[in-house]
């Protein structure tokens, strides 16, 4: 079971905003809705899930597991930007292990765990299909290769410093 | 049809029917986990594979598969068994194999399929859930139970809940092996869309899905099921009460798809409302008064003492001096013994009852129309409707396997007009939705007519031929123009256009109403004018296209078949017909009496003034049900007796002289006739608590004390007895009920029963039209009562709650009363959601909570009447419709003011 977000009053017209956009609305349309409404607020709030089902007529339940099917959407507050790291064959011979532990170590997070800033989510993934670039990291939707421990870290650093968003 | 070979055997099958129902209904099981034939396929679980055209092929789900011409099908191989068998064990290492404490063990599709395949269940070791799986959205819903360790994830509950009860409270949540059947942000069942219809419990193959309070008191093969008609409304479920005799308790209850009426299907109350049969409340000794309370006593004393007395006032005060309600909520044997009590032995026609508190308008407003007054169609011919014109009748909530046939007339294309003053489930659902204020229905049915009448859309051949009297009833229809009519109920006139039109040219329209037409001071003509419209029309005497009212009681429409009213002997015969008196005179070796008798609501009003004095009331609580509580305690306690003839002690009985403790409808054998009008089989599953006797032998008891033996064997005697007398009976006795039970007109031992009413003539002859001319509503809104009161029904309680209130999935649910209040309206008055208010009107008061939406108009108010302690009825009008004294419910004055901080919110479902 999620854990109980504190629900504080949410704005709720990026909702509003998003279902207009694609009137009328179908079901067809929740994976793209729910991928806009994850950029508005970072991840998909209950209170906004519940708006969406309550302007286009699709129970909530339906959108709860679709939201849950796919892995791209979070149902908690997530962090700024999103650290997948391989660990995929072509990436763990190429000491993708040594990474994980040095990235792990330098944000203050595990697997699955966001750093208390709210900058950093990190997750490992069993294969980004970019095994040419081993060992890789994708943070958003930029891929980070041939990387070493020093150098994960340092992109990090840049990411944080510049407070950018999203790479190339 | 399509002719194929399945195991050498050769099978027929419909077109468009898959593999699989060929085989099911050729009565060769293919295994299968996810399979439901009331659900789409949906090939989850590959159980079901066979072998199409050779056994050397490589097999396809049954299923998912077509079924076509000349087909050949193996269910069985070698290579088959050994798929299956991998399949299941692949099962088995995700399910928490506990057979020894699984209230499923025995009843188990996943057990007898491991064991018929023998698969292995430690073979890949078992899955470990990562967290705490026993904590989820059921852990505090006191009815339904999900344990995600014995899930198979066949997707049965989550499609049952979606595409039947289209509730779509469930989900799968994330997906392989985690998944698992979730609510949205795994909120408490009860607190999300959740109808709590039991409906997962019971298309699920495992233990996963089960009734928490039947935990541990029996597996499946501890108990026996007994199959009997649900007691709660009028649509006749078909159920099996699963009994553990050992215990004598009710553990839990089933159904099976393809029964006539629920084909499987149970509401809330069906699944899960029998906690009462067992409660510790129940009556089990007849009671004596004694001063302020009563007294234990022996069954010979009490019905001695009621012998006397209903004697004694007999022989003093004449016919008019005693009165008796009878019950909808007995058997139709009891009804029609009730109603030989009252003739036979107490000489009075002062027998009645509740149909007068809900269809009574709808017994005579059809009688005078047709000749019969009944539900027309069959619930199973809802489906076939192209056109449901549905008016003041809230089927989803009311009527739930009604609502259920409309939910799939609805997904299979069907035009949906509600015509409602509240936003009900189905008006959120309807492509006409007509809002209309409260008590003004017959100003929009004119002007429906006058417009199909000014189109020329009616059907003139059905006029010509088969009514009379229509050109006075087109010039009374002159004044009603749609401008008019939609000024007057506050809708679009081009809604009653459309509406109009669309109920016109339906192949074919059906309409269905309930209370909200009948319970009115004008419900008479109400029912009147929806004849004139299905008359109109040409829409009745048709599969699927008539005039159906769904009746609120398991047997009110036995009960008032059986003669239950004043007015008519059974069978509807006309206690003035001479020949129809002689024949109950012989069969009864009495003389009839030849007082007119009186309804329900004149029996309380004379109490008043002292001309009953004394009243038996079976199975009825007036004080909850009647309007105007105030008035009916006042005059019930100026009765000289009262008898109480109970299973609880109802807020009636602890006014009377007498208590008698009769069984429930589990706990005895005997009929009852459903809305569409099917006459079916209760049966005896446990015994009566203590002393308490079936009502039939009480009767019986009684009418021998008052001089007048009655000694029947048992209940199947005195049906062959009210057969005999009766000719929409006189076909049917318990052998020929066994099964499907009939519909009546039934009147010879070979007829099938009817399905449909009035097919090429009325009962009447010729269909008689009513010029009806629009009467406002008794109490209209003013300065100091400014908004219009409404009363009703919830899905999860029933009537007065005896029994609901004591249902503990009900009360979690809706624990107290409330109050529906348009937003505008509770922003006008200071009211927020759950906030605490008191209602009044002119006749009393009553608290509840405030539940702000739109779901009613902002002129309306609306309360259910279900709770003892904040009593709806202490504020309704007690104002009758002149024809069958029937109360005006659903409109009176009213105010509302706020009084105390706000409660959690309501959670009133958001209008969509």
């Amino acid at each position: 079971m999620p854990q109980a977000v504190a629900e504080k009053k949410l704005d709720l017209a990026p909702v509003a905003r998003i279902v207009a956009a694609r009137a009328p609305f179908t079901e067809g349309d929740a994976i793209s809705a729910l991928q806009d409404m994850q950029d508005a607020y970072g991840y998909l709030p209950r209170q906004a899930l519940d708006e969406l089902a309550r302007l286009t007529g699709i129970p909530v339940a339906k959108l709860y597991g679709v939201a849950t099917f796919y892995g791209q959407f979070f149902l908690q507050p997530h962090g700024k930007h999103t650290v997948r790291l391989c660990r995929g064959t072509a990436c763990h011979v190429r000491s993708a292990p040594k990474i994980l532990s040095a990235v792990s170590r330098h944000l203050g997070v595990g697997d699955g765990q966001t750093t208390e800033d709210m900058v950093f989510s990190l997750e490992t993934v069993a294969c980004l299909g970019t095994c040419f670039l081993s060992p890789v990291m994708l943070v958003d939707s930029q891929y980070f290769g041939q990387l070493t421990p020093d150098r994960a870290v340092k992109v990090l650093e840049t990411i944080r410093g510049a407070g950018r968003p999203e790479g190339g | 049809m399509i002719r194929l070979t399945i195991d050498y055997r050769e099978v027929q099958a419909r077109p468009g029917q898959t593999i699989m129902e060929a085989a099911l209904a050729a009565g060769i099981e293919v295994p299968h986990l996810c399979h439901d034939p009331r659900l789409s396929p949906v090939g989850a679980c590959r159980l079901c594979q066979v072998h199409v055209g050779g056994i050397d092929r490589a097999p396809v789900l049954a299923c998912i598969t077509q079924a076509s011409e000349g087909m050949t099908v193996i269910t069985e191989s070698p290579e088959l068994a050994a798929r299956r068998k991998a399949i299941l064990e692949l099962l088995l290492s995700e399910h928490r194999v506990a057979c020894t404490t699984c209230d499923a063990d025995g009843g188990c599709v996943l057990q007898d399929l491991a064991y018929r395949y023998g698969a292995d269940e430690w073979l890949y070791g078992a899955y470990q859930h990562g967290e705490p799986v026993a904590l989820n959205y059921t852990s505090e819903n006191r009815g339904i139970e999900y344990d995600a360790e014995k899930c198979v994830r066949c997707g049965r509950c989550v499609r049952f809940c979606d595409e039947v009860q289209m509730a779509s409270a469930i989900t799968f949540d994330g997906r392989g092996i985690a998944m698992k059947v979730n609510t949205a942000h795994g909120r408490p069942l009860h607190q999300s869309d959740c109808e709590l219809c039991g409906g997962c419990i019971r298309v699920c193959p495992t233990g996963a899905m089960r009734e928490r309070a039947a935990m541990g008191l029996g597996r499946a093969k501890d108990l026996a099921a007994v199959r009997t008609t649900c007691t709660y409304c009028g649509v006749g479920c078909q159920m099996d009460l699963q009994v553990n005799r050992r215990l004598n308790r009710i553990v839990r209850v089933t159904s099976a798809p393809g029964l006539p009426v629920n084909d499987g299907h149970l509401c809330v109350k069906g699944h899960f409302g029998f906690e009462f049969v067992n409660s510790p409340e129940r009556l089990t000794d007849p009671l004596i008064r004694e001063g302020d309370g009563f007294r234990t006593a022996s069954w010979d004393e009490a019905i001695g003492l009621v012998g006397s007395r209903l004697r004694q006032i007999r022989d003093r005060g004449g016919p008019e001096a005693l009165a008796f309600m009878s019950s909808c909520r007995c058997t139709n044997e009891e009804n029609y013994l009730m109603q030989k009590l009252a003739r036979a032995a107490a000489s009075t026609n002062n027998v009645d009852q509740c149909a007068t508190t809900c269809h009574a308008p709808t017994v005579a407003g059809l009688a005078a129309a047709f000749g019969s007054g009944a539900m027309t169609n069959s619930t199973r011919e809802i489906r076939d409707c192209r056109v449901m014109f549905v008016i003041g009748c809230n089927a989803t909530e009311a009527h739930p396997i009604v609502g259920l046939e409309m939910k799939r007339a609805l997904r299979s294309g069907a035009t949906l007009i509600v015509c409602d003053p509240r936003r009900t489930w189905l008006a959120d659902h309807a492509h006409i939705f007509i809002q209309h204020r409260p008590g003004s229905d017959n100003m929009l049915i004119n002007a429906m007519m006058s417009h199909i009448v000014g189109q020329g859309l009616y059907d003139r051949k059905f006029v010509a031929e088969r009514c009379e009297d229509f050109d006075a009833f087109r010039e009374g229809l002159g004044g009603y123009t749609v401008e008019k009519a939609a000024r007057y109920c506050g809708v679009e006139p081009g809604l009653i256009r459309q509406a109009a039109e669309l109920y016109a040219r339906g192949a074919p329209s059906g309409i269905f109403y309930t209370l909200g037409i009948t319970e009115h001071s004008c419900g008479t003509d109400n029912v009147k004018n929806l004849a004139n419209l299905a008359m109109l029309c040409g829409q009745i005497g048709k599969p699927s296209s008539g005039i159906n009212p769904l009746r609120g009681q398991n047997n009110v429409q036995g009960g008032c078949d059986m003669g239950a009213m004043p007015h008519r002997l059974p069978g509807y015969q006309d206690w003035k017909d001479p020949v129809s008196r002689e024949k109950f005179q012989k069969a009864w070796g009495v003389k009839l009496p030849e007082n007119s008798g009186g309804r329900v609501t004149h029996f309380i009003e004379r109490a008043g003034n002292g001309e009953v004095k004394a009243l038996y009331v079976m199975g009825e609580d007036p004080v909850m049900s009647e309007p105007n509580q105030t008035k009916v305690i006042a005059h019930l306690r100026k009765l000289d007796f009262l008898v109480c003839q109970e299973i609880f002690m109802s807020e009636t009985a602890r006014l009377a002289h007498v208590i008698l403790p009769g069984a429930c409808f589990a706990e005895k054998d005997g009929t009852f006739t459903c809305s569409e009008r099917r006459v079916q089989r209760i049966r005896r599953a446990v015994a009566p608590p203590g002393r308490a006797r079936p009502d039939w032998e009480i009767l019986c008891s009684v009418s021998t004390a008052m001089g007048y033996p009655m000694n029947y064997p048992g209940p199947a005697e005195v049906f062959a007895e009210l057969a005999s007398l009766m000719p929409s009976y006189a076909g049917m006795n318990y052998a020929r009920l066994e099964g499907d039970g009939l519909q009546w007109p039934c009147p010879t031992a070979e007829h099938p029963g009817t399905r449909f009413l009035h097919e090429g003539k009325f009962t009447r002859g010729k269909g008689l039209f009513h010029s009806i001319a629009f009467q406002p509503q008794k109490e209209e809104p003013d300065a100091e009562y400014p908004l219009i009161l409404s009363t009703g029904r919830t899905l999860y309680h029933y009537n007065v709650g005896t029994m609901t209130r004591r249902m503990a999935v009900a009360t979690q649910k809706q624990p107290r009363n409330f109050v529906e209040i348009h937003e505008d309206a509770a922003a006008r008055y200071g009211i927020r959601d759950g906030q605490e208010v008191v209602v009044r009107s002119r006749r009393g008061r009553t608290t509840a909570r405030a539940a702000v939406g739109r779901k009613v108009r902002p002129d309306t108010i609306w309360m259910p009447f279900h709770f003892v302690e904040e009593s709806a009825n202490a504020l309704t009008i007690d104002a009758f419709d002149p024809v069958t004294a029937t109360a005006e419910y659903k409109c009176c004055a009213a105010r509302i003011e706020p009084s105390g901080p706000p409660e959690a919110a309501s959670r009133q479902q958001p209008s969509r």
